[in-house]
């Protein structure tokens, strides 16, 4: 388990170089650097922006600016599922919100924070995911579900709880 | 080369770089927000707007000049156009203009006025950010700021730094520093030139004229004040005076009348550094090293060096700086001779600059826990508290300075504007290399405004090889050319504010920053002109000292009170990262920097090694791994720590080694 940790660690530092290697020491190379970090982590801690900033002779402060512009990017720790219900014109009219409420009332969401205390669900909503027809969607780590209802996603959520630690990116 | 018709008027223009340009030169104000002839083109705050026969409506500032326009400034529709815009950024401002220290400098205050803006047809934004006073020199209030950019390009184009940058999107936007942190834990220099270029309240510099006042009134406190020589030239452009004319009897009239016991010069003090930092430059010079030799008196560009150029520490002279030198005198000597002790002592600075807030808290700098210099005002505090005592400043009789430290010659003066410390060090060498005093005009060439000037100077037989730049992005470029071999020289002085000390962010907030700065350094000039002394060694009170207090120049004493050493710094407070944790309570904690200088000379492969030794020692479980960034000491990078040692230069062959100092630290048998 120790050991995974740090190689992980040291991997995204080697997969960082390598970029910078390929790449150059370029403004440009900077989003595909923080690309490589938000898939590993599924957010962009500070540390390895700081070294991000570094690496590519940028200010910290640019660094910060580019990650916090993009919505693909997320400066904070999500949880082990990241449940997003998309809100696009389609879902919207087809009753997205109520799920929504229905799914951080389930996970206990509370005061407009997106990811749970012990770290399990992040909830966000999404605009199109692309599949309207099935509205409305919710994708649940990136797997897609259909004509989901409040009552729907109660089974869904209680399905992963039970598959355990199966779903860890 | 060319004519365009503006309002009318045919205009003739030659070199400008855009019609804005144009326009202004031909007396017209065009209104700017984010407009500034020394930053790049940003193009935002669309209060530049004219019409273009043919084209329509342009931004100034964006449209080169071309043969034959037809300009109009003025029109129903561009009215309408700058109102509204106007509009829209008060309604998103925190319009608190009675308590706002930019009231009366604030150009969105003025540009409303001049429009005419009696109401807002928007709501006021909702959300209230928290006011960044972490700083020592600034206090940022985000709810004032209106996303000009400013400052942004102030610190990135002309700093070379990038502290603050825009961050989040839409209707979030923010200018902030990295990670949203405060300025007080980031890399800033402290110059306060994003300060001193913001159109409004949301970045100014820190008051602190009631600590001041405090100590005035307080009646068991001697309070000692220095006014350093940048100041003389420009606090009066807050009473109505000209820029650059002189007033130094009028500010110690008033510094008495509000019943401060003694008032200096710091320009004495600079004296003293040009003693001092003549004999160190010389000395270097003798044995070749450690060249070039950088000028150390300015705060900002030492906290630069600090971070940004480890390698070149032991190039900063040693010499504390003027404030620094006084404030020392002042405490523990000339306390003595008044027959005080040091803490019934209170030294102010009144400085052009606000990263001398900064210097003066330096740890350097301070004995037993108190500081040889107490507080320090900008010129703009000093004025306010002028305004506060009611005085009509221009109307003081002047009168003269204390002695002993109130004498200064020429040379200690023109230390407030780029080129002053070199050609005032210049002239004390040549007297010390040729044993005679120069011409007037001998060093005339370091003068001027270029952001960068390198000269050749003979004095006898030696040629000494000067750079003198102020900017510090101007400084990153020259030391980027020094580290790679491309330019070699002897002596390298280093002002941060454009101009020197006169352009320090402290000063009154000037509307035409170049013209201003240039009346200011004239002032300086022809006060050197109109002193009696220009050599600093004739001044007869910096001989006193050193006859009672120093000896000579370069002493053990002098060493002691005047001099001082600078470490590497790190950027930015931040946590180190995680490697790999072992949970147990007694584990080591090793630490690799991986920050940009040990990162640069291969920290990351050092850190490889040493995880996989690591495990194959079966070390795994007592070890907490971790990539500090910036253990602060990056001349000697590749930095480790292993529990409390501090290990330097390590390579991945010294991996073993490490292994053992770890096993030490666990006491485990070493193998
Ligand atoms: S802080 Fe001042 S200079 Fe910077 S963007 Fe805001 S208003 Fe403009
Ligand atoms: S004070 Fe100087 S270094 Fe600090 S943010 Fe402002 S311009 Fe940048
Ligand atoms: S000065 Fe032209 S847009 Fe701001």
């Amino acid at each position: 388990m120790l050991q995974t940790t740090a190689n992980r660690q040291l991997d995204i530092l080697q997969r960082l170089d390598n970029l910078v290697q390929r790449y150059g020491k370029h403004s440009s190379t900077l989003i595909p650097m923080l690309q490589e970090i938000q898939n590993a982590y599924r957010y962009l801690p500070e540390d390895l922006l700081t070294h991000v900033a570094t690496a590519l002779d940028l200010s910290p402060a640019t660094v910060y600016g580019v990650a916090t512009f993009y919505a693909q990017f997320s400066l904070e720790p999500k949880g082990k599922y990241v449940i997003q219900v998309c809100d696009g014109t389609a879902c919207h009219v087809r009753g997205s919100m109520p799920v929504y409420e229905a799914i951080c009332k389930k996970v206990r969401l509370v005061d407009g924070k997106a990811t749970t205390e012990d770290g399990m669900f992040t909830v966000e909503t999404v605009s199109c995911v692309g599949a309207c027809a099935a509205a409305p969607v919710v994708t649940i780590n990136g797997e897609v579900y259909g004509k989901v209802t409040p009552d729907a996603i109660h089974v869904i959520l209680d399905t992963l709880e039970s598959r355990g630690d199966t779903a860890d990116a | 080369m060319g004519i365009m018709t503006i309002n009318g008027q045919r205009t003739t223009f030659s070199d400008e770089n855009n019609v804005l340009e144009v326009i202004r030169n031909a007396g017209i104000d065009l209104p700017t927000f984010c407009y500034h002839s020394e930053l790049s083109v940003y193009g935002a705050c669309r209060m530049c707007m004219v019409e273009v026969e043919g084209w329509g409506t342009v931004a100034a500032c964006h449209t080169p000049p071309e043969d034959g326009l037809v300009i109009r400034t003025n029109s129903a529709e561009l009215r309408h156009v700058r109102k509204v815009s106007l509009e829209l950024l008060l309604a998103n401002h925190e319009r608190e203009c009675t308590t706002c220290s930019r009231s009366g400098s604030c150009k969105l205050q003025d540009l409303a006025q001049r429009f005419g803006i009696e109401h807002i047809r928007f709501g006021q934004r909702d959300r209230k950010s928290p006011i960044d006073a972490s700083s020592p020199s600034l206090v940022r209030d985000p709810n004032k700021c209106i996303l000009c950019g400013d400052c942004v390009r102030m610190c990135e184009e002309v700093q070379g730094i990038g502290v603050l940058d825009f961050a989040h999107r839409g209707s979030q936007i923010t200018v902030s520093p990295a990670f949203g942190k405060d300025l007080g834990d980031v890399e800033c220099v402290n110059c306060g030139q994003c300060a001193a270029i913001c159109p409004t309240g949301a970045l100014t510099v820190k008051s602190q004229t009631e600590r001041a006042w405090r100590a005035i009134h307080d009646p068991d406190t001697t309070v000692v004040v220095q006014i350093a020589p940048a100041v003389r030239v420009s606090i009066g452009e807050e009473f109505n005076l000209a820029s650059g004319q002189s007033v130094t009897g009028q500010i110690a009239a008033a510094l008495r009348i509000m019943g401060v016991d003694y008032v200096f010069d710091t320009s004495f003090t600079a004296d003293l550094t040009v003693l001092e930092e003549t004999h160190e430059l010389l000395g270097r010079l003798q044995n070749q090293e450690p060249l070039p030799h950088f000028t150390s008196c300015c705060p900002a560009w030492v906290k630069f060096v600090e971070q940004y150029y480890p390698e070149f520490l032991d190039n900063l002279s040693t010499c504390r700086s003027p404030q620094q030198m006084f404030g020392s005198l002042a405490k523990h000597r000339y306390s003595q001779d008044l027959g005080i002790s040091a803490d019934n002592m209170y030294v102010i600075s009144v400085m052009p600059c606000t990263a001398k807030k900064f210097e003066a808290q330096r740890d350097e700098f301070q004995q037993s826990s108190r500081a040889d210099v107490d507080l320090v005002l900008t010129t703009q505090e000093l004025a306010r508290m002028i305004r506060e005592e009611g005085l009509a400043f221009e109307h003081l009789e002047p009168t003269s300075m204390d002695m002993p430290f109130g004498f200064a010659t020429g040379a200690g003066v023109i230390f407030g504007v780029t080129g002053g410390v070199s050609e005032a060090v210049l002239r004390h060498a040549h007297e010390e290399i040729t044993g005679r005093q120069p011409q007037p005009k001998a060093f005339e060439a370091v003068r001027g405004n270029d952001g960068t000037r390198r000269v050749d100077l003979k004095i006898g037989e030696q040629t000494l090889r000067l750079a003198v730049v102020n900017g510090l992005a101007q400084a990153t470029e020259l030391l980027e050319r020094i580290k790679s071999g491309e330019e070699s020289i002897d002596v390298l002085e280093v002002m941060a504010c454009p101009g020197g000390c006169i352009g320090g962010a402290g000063q009154p907030i000037a509307n035409n920053r170049q013209q201003t700065q240039e009346r200011r350094s004239n002032g300086l000039y022809r006060e050197d002109k109109t002193l009696q002394l220009h050599q600093s060694k004739q001044n007869p009170m910096v001989r006193d000292v050193y006859q009672r207090w120093l000896g000579e120049p370069g002493s053990a004493k002098s060493h002691a009170l005047l001099h001082t050493h600078y470490g590497s710094r790190r950027r930015i407070q931040g946590e180190s990262m995680d490697i790999a944790s072992s949970k147990k309570p007694a584990a080591v904690e090793v630490q690799v920097c991986v920050g940009t200088s040990c990162y640069l000379k291969g920290s990351l492969k050092l850190l490889r090694t040493l995880t996989d030794q690591v495990e194959a020692a079966d070390l795994t479980e007592n070890v907490k791994l971790r990539g500090a960034f910036c253990c602060q000491q990056c001349a000697s990078g590749p930095m480790v720590i292993v529990g409390d040692d501090v290990v330097s230069g390590v390579t991945p062959g010294h991996v073993p080694d490490l292994l053992q100092r770890i096993r030490e630290q666990l006491e485990l048998p070493v193998s």
